[in-house]
């Protein structure tokens, strides 16, 4: 198959140098309104920074993917002495909880590097975080052509199985309107 | 829809566990805006001027500022108003850290506390479910302490809480409210809450904060951004210390070096100057002791200037530093140990207490016993050491225990019922109220004004933009000029450009009471700008050439709440907020006659330029040789109401206006 390159972005978190002012959460949210910039609502941020301050512990998240059901999250962290459960570190938008659901419609949010068009220089988060925490990086890497595709086929598939072709066509559709509006 | 505020007061009656959500008056904010404008209209609408602090009648309120929950970096204020137990007078503590805005986000603007709970309670405000809660549990716990404590309760690690704690539940004059990185200290907004029997307020908020003009109101961020980038970048020259030569709130924690505080402030209970504190060694032993404490630097919501720091220093349990209090205490125990200031730091912050009342109150008691007014007898079981004293006193006054009951009163009020002459001992107070520990030798008529006539009470949280002190030379005062585009105009600069440390042109005849009234007037209104709409001091109104500024403030309410407002417009809308508050301090007595700083504030005196420089400021600001607001300049403001009113009492006598002016 032949070779294609694709732009990687990465974001490196310095999380020694956070101080918890949540600046990345208010422009997250911000830029993923609309219209763009009418609303502030961290809870809608797809970067959340965990903060248990006596302890010291300041731990930029970003949203990841979403999970059906909830793991047991049994494991369990020792920071400094403090025991944390797995789920306190937890980037999935998992339906035991809040963390990363759209607070309104309860649909699950995730962290889409700021995708936009014109592709922006910086995503939000990284561009309001003067303190260097958030480091981005954009790479070119080779990649399988043909790959994506075959990806998109089993996750289409997935969806499929979970709520019916009808359900999955409409709901394109429905994306397919949004966007264009 | 709502813009900037979500359009809410969540009043709370105590007594009777009643809760409501209240839609707002949208007229308010385009009279008041909010924070602190808003609050002053509530209490001349709803606290008579005879109601005292503990009187259940007396409300506390919880205020978000206009902005908070915006973009705009730095604007996270917390302002709790209420009628303080020091001076009978409105007082508005603010604290920074992350409340104000997560209060916004669960659809609030304010919570209005009014009357008693029947026992100790805590709030939790939880978007549209707010609960009171039992908290006899929580009964003398530390107020750093009880915020944890709430967020496991509640399972809430997301909550923000503040708190009061001993010192609070016992009703002490000068009980902070604390949260997370900052308090709400002064004139004792704590004190009533313990009063209330509210232990804590819980907040967690989902909801959004609407933006008018979002994409503009992102192209005036994009600036301010930039000119805070290169404000880090290019810190400013030339100035007396360098813990003012950024923007945000003094940065105390990043520098060690302290000989201006410990060399121009007062030691013990504003006493002794010691001009050659300062030394090689003390900045060897200090430095060791600052870096083994400093954990982590921290900021305040939506702020990149991370001003406070996390404090981590040998077994003490963790605490989060705030401003001056590296200090306060330290200079009034007369120790040089600063391994001290982390100790009992700890200790103040848990008690819930003001660091700038509280070290002074210590260090009166310890001169009272020297002088022999406080005896052996009062003083049993005290160590003999300084550092020893304080923390004994500490916990008496946290307590009310002993002489601690008359200490908690706070010197003013401590003064008069201890009697045998104590009242000589109060030397730093002005209307009943302790002052920042700074006694000169020359009368400086800028700072008169600020320290006699502001309805905060408070120097520091009135200062501001105009430089502490003249430059010396030519250059150096054109350097400062060159990027001054704060400045609202040009005769600003020219007053500046004037002002020379000796000779010709300096204090106390330069600058002229004219130019010290135009000066002081304008460094006001930023505060009054600030605390309506929530921004942090050291972003704007307390610091030299900031990010926020005349120019500048106008564009981001204007895009945050749709209003059109220009500089003028604006301006007429804070000193609305202000009168309104004149005139309500002058319903609870506040004349020209309580317009005096302690004799011994600067050496050399000058009654006649004094007098002068009042009757100037008073002429200035439209109000009459007694310091009340003319009818004519109420009128201006829409404030005929508050005209009627003043006259209705025998305040203002109809008429008599153009006589005193
Ligand atoms: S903006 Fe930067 S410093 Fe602030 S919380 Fe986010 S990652 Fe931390
Ligand atoms: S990269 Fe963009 S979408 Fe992802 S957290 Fe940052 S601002 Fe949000
Ligand atoms: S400048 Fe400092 S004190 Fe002010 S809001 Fe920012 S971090 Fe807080």
């Amino acid at each position: 198959m032949a070779k294609m390159k694709k732009i990687v972005k990465t974001i490196t978190v310095d999380a020694d140098r956070c101080n918890g002012c949540r600046a990345c959460e208010v422009a997250c949210s911000a830029f993923h309104a609309t219209p763009k910039y009418s609303i502030v609502n961290p809870a809608r941020s797809r970067i959340k920074v965990i903060t248990y301050r006596l302890d010291d512990i300041f731990f930029p998240i970003f949203a990841g993917a979403y999970t059906k059901a909830g793991c047991e999250g049994r494991d369990s962290y020792i920071i400094d002495g403090k025991e944390y459960r797995e789920c306190d570190f937890c980037r999935a938008s998992c339906p035991t909880r809040n963390r990363f659901t759209d607070p309104d419609s309860g649909l699950p949010l995730r962290c889409d590097m700021c995708e936009s068009d014109p592709p922006l220089e910086k995503p939000k988060c990284v561009e309001v975080c003067i303190n260097d925490v958030l480091i981005y990086e954009e790479r070119e890497e080779e990649v399988e052509e043909g790959e994506p595709i075959e990806s998109i086929e089993i996750g289409v598939k997935a969806l499929v199985d979970k709520h019916g072709l009808n359900e999955v066509i409409e709901t394109v559709e429905r994306v397919q309107l949004s966007k264009k509006a | 829809m709502r813009y900037a505020e979500t359009g809410y007061y969540l009043e709370i009656d105590l007594a009777t566990g009643n809760i409501e959500k209240v839609e707002t008056d949208p007229k308010l904010m385009e009279q008041h805006l909010g924070g602190l404008g808003t609050d002053v209209k509530l209490f001349w609408d709803r606290v008579p001027p005879e109601v005292k602090a503990f009187d259940p009648e007396n409300i506390l309120v919880f205020s978000a500022g206009l902005l908070c929950g915006t973009p705009a970096w730095g604007t996270n204020r917390t302002i709790c108003s209420t009628i303080s137990p020091q001076t009978n007078l409105l007082a508005y503590p603010m604290m920074g850290g992350f409340w104000a805005p997560e209060l916004k986000f669960a659809g609030y603007d304010k919570v209005i506390l009014r009357n008693k709970a029947p026992q100790l309670v805590y709030i939790w405000i939880h978007n549209d479910k707010v609960e009171i809660r039992d908290a006899t549990h929580l009964k003398g716990k530390g107020a750093v302490e009880t915020q944890e404590l709430i967020r496991q309760e509640l399972n809430e690690p997301d909550a923000q809480v503040a708190a009061i704690g001993l010192a609070g539940e016992n009703r002490v004059f000068f009980a902070s409210i604390e949260q997370s990185r900052s308090s709400a200290s002064r004139l004792g907004s704590g004190a009533v809450m313990g009063d209330k029997n509210v232990k804590a307020i819980a907040v967690r908020g989902t909801k959004d904060v609407n933006i008018a003009r979002g994409e503009e109101f992102m192209q005036h961020m994009e600036e301010l951004k930039k000119f805070v980038l290169h404000r880090n970048e290019n810190p400013l020259k030339g100035i007396e210390m360098v813990i003012h030569s950024g923007v945000g709130s003094p940065q105390a924690m990043r520098h060690v070096d302290e000989q201006w505080h410990t060399t121009g402030f007062s030691w013990g209970n504003a006493r002794v100057r010691r001009k050659n504190f300062w030394t090689e060694e003390i900045y060897d032993n200090w430095s060791k002791s600052h870096w083994s404490a400093v954990k982590r630097f921290i900021s305040c919501f939506n702020c990149p200037q991370q001003c406070g720091t996390l404090i981590s220093f040998q077994d003490v349990p963790r605490y989060m530093m705030k401003c001056f209090s590296k200090l306060s205490y330290l200079l009034a125990c007369q120790t040089e140990n600063m391994d001290f200031t982390w100790r009992i730091l700890h200790k103040a912050f848990e008690y819930g207490v003001d660091s700038f009342t509280t070290p002074q109150v210590l260090a009166f008691a310890v001169e009272l016993y020297e002088a022999g007014i406080f005896t052996e007898a009062d003083f049993k079981g005290c160590p003999k050491d300084n550092e020893g004293r304080f923390f004994w006193l500490l916990d008496k006054v946290a307590h009310r225990d002993g002489i601690g009951d008359y200490l908690a009163d706070g010197i003013y009020w401590a003064a008069r019922r201890i009697g045998k002459g104590a009242e000589a001992f109060d030397h730093n107070t002005i209307k009943k109220h302790e002052q920042m520990v700074v006694k000169l030798a020359m009368l400086d008529p800028i700072y008169f004004l600020m320290y006699t006539t502001n309805e905060k009470l408070s120097v520091t949280q009135m200062e501001g933009n105009f430089p502490q002190t003249a430059k010396g030379t030519p250059e150096l005062k054109e350097m400062w000029v060159r990027d001054w585009i704060q400045a609202p105009n040009e005769k600003i600069k020219e007053y500046f450009m004037g002002w020379n440390p000796r000779g010709e042109g300096s204090n106390p005849y330069y600058p002229t009471p004219q130019m010290s009234s135009e000066i002081v007037d304008w460094m006001e209104m930023l505060h009054n700008i600030d605390d309506a709409i929530g921004l942090c001091a050291g972003m704007g109104s307390f610091c030299y050439k900031p990010a926020y500024h005349v120019h500048n403030y106008h564009k981001f309410i204007s895009a945050a709440t749709g209003m059109d407002l220009d500089k003028d417009s604006l301006k007429k809308i804070v000193n609305r907020n202000r009168n309104l508050h004149r005139a309500y301090h002058n319903m609870r007595g506040i004349t020209r006659k309580d317009e005096k700083p302690p004799e011994d504030h600067w050496r050399h005196r000058f009654p006649e330029l004094e007098e002068e420089l009042l009757t100037t400021y008073y002429k200035y600001k439209g109000w009459n040789y007694d310091g009340i607001p003319t009818k004519e300049r109420l009128h201006e403001l829409d404030l005929d109401y508050v005209a009627e009113e003043l006259i209705k009492r025998g305040i203002l006598k109809d008429g008599e206006d153009e006589k005193n002016s």
